[in-house]
């Protein structure tokens, strides 16, 4: 069932492009056709399904605070490298769309002439660290869910550019005025389409699960918030206390 | 300009307005939009990209002539990675609460593609000193229109500039709340900042009829 969740909470609720508004440069460059725009919509789609787990696994096993210490030993649990995440995530990344780009250019040449300089930019594709950054800072807890958030945000990214690429090929017969023609009708189309986006944002809150359940997990997070809170209370506290000084 | 020839500040003050990198380029929207809701974020985020662009373009230039163009992508990715993480730890030690707000979108400086572009189009290529007025115009030709999208969408949205409350305030109806004003709340979400970007772009291309594309 949360891997349900998440899958559609990460396409509709969450879309990279219209609520978080990632990997933008690539979707207002490609989408002129739509024929392009599928080739590129896919690539993203396998790049995060496989670098969200990978980077998790790396998250878990040797980027948090402590986390060098389950495996290797307690002498190393005091070790905190996660300042080191974001070299670490975007070598994975690098690496695996080097991959991609070899396995394209092998087995479909067509599709690799179309993407041309694309599909080294996926690379820099915001989109694809923002599905690892994302991933580390909702603290997603498993493996298997951290690969359906790939795969979801994947889907959504791909939904997006193919909308757009359609629309803008519809639009070319469109008597828009001059000045915002091309960039400047793309991004109002957008901002328009991210409106109509924002209202799957009550899809997930609907009432099937048993009032019981909710009201713990309302005293569950209550008790989480007030942690929380305490947490941000001492840090500030900390802060000032070191300002000060 | 004593300082700078002719052909030199061309570099600065040509991504201001003619070429700038969000309207014209098309480069570095991503981390663009998202965090433009308050003009302090704003600035920190101007201040950031100028300094990773800064000092990012000289590297580049400096180390033009010795790196493979095959593996260039990932030399570029990794100085630009270090740069940020500069930038995430000391934002973290001394503004810990606005590093807080700002989340991965720091960490999404490095997948600007701003960045990346001005690299492949200009550091490799171009020497020391060209590249680094290179980057400070890009970076401020970005900062000009995040700052100017992030003051329409904080003033209008939430009354306030830098967190003062420029038009008085809303609980207590004092100032411009006193003649019935509301804020438009719609200001702050996300879809806003494209549509403001859009108008920006609309404004900008009716002034300058060359910058009109055919669709």
């Amino acid at each position: 069932m949360e891997h349900i969740e998440l899958f559609f909470k990460s396409i509709f609720i969450d879309n990279m492009v219209f609520a978080t508004f990632l990997g933008m440069c690539s979707y207002l460059a490609v989408s002129k056709k739509v024929s392009t725009a599928v080739g590129l919509g896919a690539a993203v789609i396998f790049v995060l399904l496989v670098t969200v787990p990978l980077n998790w696994l790396l998250d878990q096993y040797i980027l948090q605070p402590g986390a060098l210490g389950r495996w290797l030993g307690e002498e190393y649990a005091s070790y905190d490298l996660s300042f080191l995440s974001f070299i670490m995530f975007i070598a994975t990344i690098a690496t695996m769309v080097q991959l991609v780009e070899i396995v394209v250019e092998k087995f479909s040449p067509s599709l690799y002439n179309s993407l041309g300089i694309f599909l080294p930019l996926i690379a820099v594709n915001c989109a694809i660290l923002g599905g690892s950054l994302f991933m580390q800072s909702r603290e997603i807890p498993t493996l298997g869910l951290a690969t359906t958030y790939g795969l979801g945000s994947g889907i959504g990214w791909f939904l997006a550019i193919l909308a757009i690429a359609a629309i803008r090929e519809k639009i070319r017969y469109s008597n828009v005025p001059p000045a915002l023609r091309g960039l400047g009708i793309t991004f109002i189309i957008t901002g328009l389409m991210a409106i109509g986006f924002m209202s799957f944002g009550g899809m997930l809150t609907g009432g099937d699960e048993e009032p019981k359940q909710e009201e713990k997990k309302a005293a569950v997070i209550e008790e989480k918030v007030e942690e929380i809170e305490k947490e941000n209370a001492k840090e500030i506290a900390d802060n000032t206390i070191k300002a000060v000084e | 300009m004593g300082l700078l020839s002719k052909k030199d500040s061309k570099l600065i003050l040509d991504p201001l307005a003619d070429n700038n990198p969000i309207t014209i380029q098309v480069l570095g929207i991503c981390s663009a939009l998202a965090i433009t809701a308050q003009l302090k974020a704003s600035i920190v985020m101007t201040i950031s990209v100028i300094f990773v662009m800064g000092v990012g373009n000289v590297v580049m230039s400096l180390i033009r002539n010795i790196i493979p163009s095959k593996i260039r992508i990932i030399v570029q990715l990794t100085v630009v990675a270090s740069l940020v993480i500069i930038v995430d730890q000391v934002l973290k030690a001394y503004s810990y609460q606005l590093s807080k707000e700002l989340g991965a979108f720091i960490g999404l400086i490095i997948t600007n593609c701003i960045i990346m572009g001005r690299f492949e189009a200009f550091a490799l290529g171009n020497g020391v000193w060209r590249s680094f007025l290179d980057g400070i115009g890009n970076a401020l030709g970005y900062g000009i229109i995040l700052i100017i999208v992030g003051f329409f969408r904080e003033l209008l949205g939430s009354g306030t500039l830098l967190g003062y409350k420029v038009l008085g305030d809303p609980i207590e109806k004092t100032g411009l709340y006193a003649t019935g004003y509301e804020n438009n709340g719609f200001m702050l979400l996300a879809p806003m900042a494209l549509i403001v970007v859009g108008i920006i772009i609309w404004v900008q291309r009716s002034k300058n009829p060359a910058l009109v594309e055919d669709h």
